[in-house]
C-alpha cells in the first residue's frame, strides 16, 4: 500500500471512530470544546504512529485513552496556574483513575445516545441541532457541514458556538430523558436525522458530494440509533424510508437531465442492497408496537419499490397511505402529495379537488410560495385537459423552482401544452413561441 | 445551579372582562398547589409577583443625562408579571418544573439560568 493511500485508511478508520469517541470524551468531561480539542490531538498521534507501530486492536479505545490523557495535561495546566497543589493532587487523581479505566477494559462504553439527546435538545434551535449533531456524531468538519448548507464557514462557526455556550450556560443534561418526555426527544432526533438527510437529497445548488456525505451521515445515525434502540418502531421506520429514497438516488434524473417521476424512473437503476435494507427495516418497524409517521411514509416508499413496473404503480393504496397519513401528521406537504396520488387513482378532479380544500384553511397564505403545490396542481389540471390553466400553473412552479432538473421537468411540460395544435388559444401560442 | 422562571403574559386589561374574574381565581389557586409541589420538592428560592406595566417607570442615559420616563421597557402584548427562582440540578428539572406552570396555559414561561457558568 503507497504511503498515501495508507494515510487515507487510516483517516477513514479515524473518521468511523471519531463519533463515539468524542460521545465519550464529552459524557466524561462534559465540555464540547476541550474535548473536541482533545480529540484533534489524539488523532494527529494516531496518525503519525499508526503507520509504525501498526493500528491497535481498539482503534476507539485506544484514541479515547490518548485524548483522555491530553485533556488531563490541559485540566493540570489550566489549574496550575492559580492553585499548584490543589491542581497536582487533582491531576494525579484523575489520572490514576483515567489510567485504571483505560485498562479496565478495551471497549469505549458508547455514550452517543446520550449526546445525540443533547445535540438534538428542544432547548437549541432546530438549525442548531442539525449543525451539532453533523459537527459532533458525524465527525464532519465544520468547513463540510458548511458548504452542504450553503453557509459562510464563519456563520456555522458561530452557530456551533452559540450552541456549545447555551448548553454550557444552561446546563443541558448529558443525559438519556426520563420516560414522560421521551416521545417529545425521539422525535426532536429523528426529525434532525431526517432534515439532514432531506438537505443532501433535496436538489439544491451545493456540491454534490457535500450532499450525498449528508445521506451517508444521516443514514449512518439513522442505523446506530436502531441498534442503540432496538424497540422503537419509529426508528427502524426513519433508517427504512432513508434508504427506500436512497436507493432512488440514480434514477432520479434522466440522461437528459430532465427530473423523472417515481412511477416512470428506470428501476434498473434503483440499488438493489439500499431497497433490501430499507425493506428490512420497515418489517422490523412492523413488529413494533404503534404505528408512527416515518412508517407510514416508509410503507408508501416501499410501495413503490416493489412495483417493478412504473405503470403497475398501486395508486389507490397509496392514496391510502397518504389519507392516513396527513391523519397521522396533517401538512400542506402531505396533502399535495396524496392529492397526487388521488388524481392517479380517482382521476384528476378527485386530487384537484384535495388541493381546493388547502385553498382555504390556514396554510393559504404560505401555498402561494409552495412550489410543490403548483407543480401538482399544474399536473393534474393537464391530466384533466384543462390546458390553459395547467399552463399557468406550470409557469407558477417554474418561477418557484431551484433544481435544475425539475425545471426542465417542468418546461418540458409547459412547452408541451404551448406548443400543442391548440388554435383556439392564441394568446398561448404566441407566449410559447418566445421561448 | 439557580433558574429564573419569568412569566409574560397579556395583561388582565387585555383579557375579556367576562373571563377576567375566573382566569384570575384559577390560575391564582393553580400557582398556589405549583408552589407548594415546589417548596416540597425543596427547589423553591424565591418569588415576585410584580404590578401592572402602569405602575412601571424607567430610565435610560441620553448623553450625559439619565431621563425618567413613564412605562416600561417596551410596549408589549405579554408583559413581565412576575418571576420565581429555582434551584436545579440542570435545564432539564427546571423545563419540567416550568412545563407544570399554570402561566403556561395562558401565556409564555422564559426559563433563563443564572450567570457565571464554568468556562
Amino acid at each position: 500500500m503507497s504511503s498515501e493511500a495508507r494515510r487515507e485508511a487510516l483517516g477513514a478508520i479515524v473518521k468511523s471512530e471519531a463519533g463515539l469517541v468524542l460521545a465519550s470524551l464529552i459524557a466524561g468531561f462534559g465540555d464540547f470544546d476541550l474535548a473536541e480539542d482533545a480529540l484533534q490531538d489524539a488523532v494527529a498521534a494516531a496518525l503519525e504512529r499508526w503507520p509504525r507501530d501498526g493500528v491497535p486492536q481498539s482503534p476507539a479505545a485506544w484514541l479515547t485513552v490518548v485524548a483522555r490523557r491530553r485533556v488531563v495535561d490541559r485540566l493540570r495546566h489550566q489549574a496550575m496556574r492559580t492553585d499548584k497543589a490543589a491542581a497536582l493532587r487533582a491531576s494525579e487523581e484523575l489520572r490514576r483513575a483515567e489510567l485504571a479505566a483505560a485498562e479496565a477494559d478495551d471497549n469505549v462504553p458508547d455514550e452517543r445516545l446520550r449526546l445525540l439527546f443533547t445535540c438534538c435538545h428542544p432547548a437549541l434551535s432546530p438549525e442548531a441541532r442539525v449543525a451539532l449533531t453533523l459537527r459532533t456524531l458525524g465527525g464532519l468538519s465544520t468547513e463540510a457541514v458548511a458548504r452542504a448548507f450553503l453557509l459562510p464557514v464563519a456563520t456555522l462557526a458561530k452557530r456551533l458556538e452559540r450552541a456549545k455556550r447555551k448548553i454550557r450556560e444552561a446546563r443541558i443534561p448529558y443525559r438519556v430523558p426520563p420516560e414522560t418526555e421521551w416521545t417529545v426527544r425521539l422525535r426532536s432526533i429523528l426529525a434532525v436525522l431526517y432534515l439532514i438527510f432531506n438537505e443532501g437529497y433535496s436538489a439544491s445548488d451545493s456540491p454534490l458530494e457535500a450532499r450525498r456525505a449528508l445521506c451517508e451521515e444521516a443514514i449512518g445515525l439513522a442505523r446506530v440509533l436502531a441498534a442503540l434502540l432496538p424497540r422503537e418502531g419509529e426508528v427502524h421506520a426513519l433508517l427504512a424510508l432513508m434508504l427506500l429514497h436512497d436507493a432512488r438516488r440514480d434514477a432520479r434524473v434522466g440522461p437528459d437531465g430532465i427530473f423523472v417521476p417515481l412511477d416512470e424512473q428506470d428501476r434498473r437503476r434503483w440499488r438493489s442492497d439500499e431497497l433490501l435494507e430499507g425493506l428490512a427495516a420497515l418489517r422490523a418497524a412492523a413488529a413494533r408496537p404503534g404505528r408512527g409517521p416515518y412508517q407510514v411514509q416508509a410503507a408508501i416508499a416501499a410501495a413503490h419499490a416493489v412495483t417493478p413496473n412504473g405503470a403497475d404503480t398501486p395508486w389507490h393504496i397509496l392514496a391510502a397511505l397518504y389519507a392516513e397519513l396527513e391523519a397521522l401528521a396533517p401538512s400542506p406537504v402531505v396533502r399535495v402529495n396524496r392529492a397526487v396520488a388521488e388524481g392517479r387513482a380517482r382521476g384528476p378532479a378527485a386530487g384537484l379537488g384535495l388541493l381546493a380544500a388547502l385553498e382555504g384553511g390556514d396554510a393559504a397564505r404560505n401555498l402561494a410560495e409552495y412550489q410543490p403545490y403548483h407543480a401538482a396542481r399544474a399536473d393534474l389540471l393537464r391530466r384533466a385537459g384543462r390546458a390553459e390553466e395547467a399552463a399557468a400553473a406550470y409557469r407558477t412552479a417554474l418561477d418557484l423552482c431551484s433544481g435544475e432538473p425539475e425545471r426542465r421537468f417542468l418546461a418540458r411540460w409547459l412547452g408541451e401544452i404551448v406548443r400543442g395544435p391548440q388554435p383556439d388559444k392564441p394568446e398561448l401560442g404566441a407566449r410559447g413561441s418566445r421561448d | 445551579m439557580q433558574y429564573a422562571l419569568l412569566f409574560y403574559n397579556p395583561p388582565l386589561e387585555l383579557v375579556p372582562a367576562s373571563e377576567r374574574e375566573a382566569r384570575l381565581t384559577g390560575v391564582l389557586a393553580d400557582m398556589l398547589a405549583w408552589r407548594k409541589e415546589l417548596e416540597g420538592a425543596g427547589v423553591f428560592r424565591t418569588n415576585l409577583r410584580l404590578a401592572g406595566v402602569d405602575a412601571a417607570t424607567s430610565l435610560r442615559r441620553k448623553g450625559d443625562d439619565v431621563f425618567v420616563t413613564d412605562g416600561p421597557f417596551a410596549e408589549t402584548k405579554e408583559i413581565l408579571g412576575g418571576l420565581v427562582v429555582l434551584e436545579c440540578a440542570d435545564l432539564d428539572e427546571a423545563l419540567g418544573w416550568a412545563r407544570r406552570c399554570p402561566i403556561v396555559r395562558i401565556g409564555t414561561v422564559e426559563v433563563r439560568p443564572e450567570f457565571g457558568a464554568p468556562r
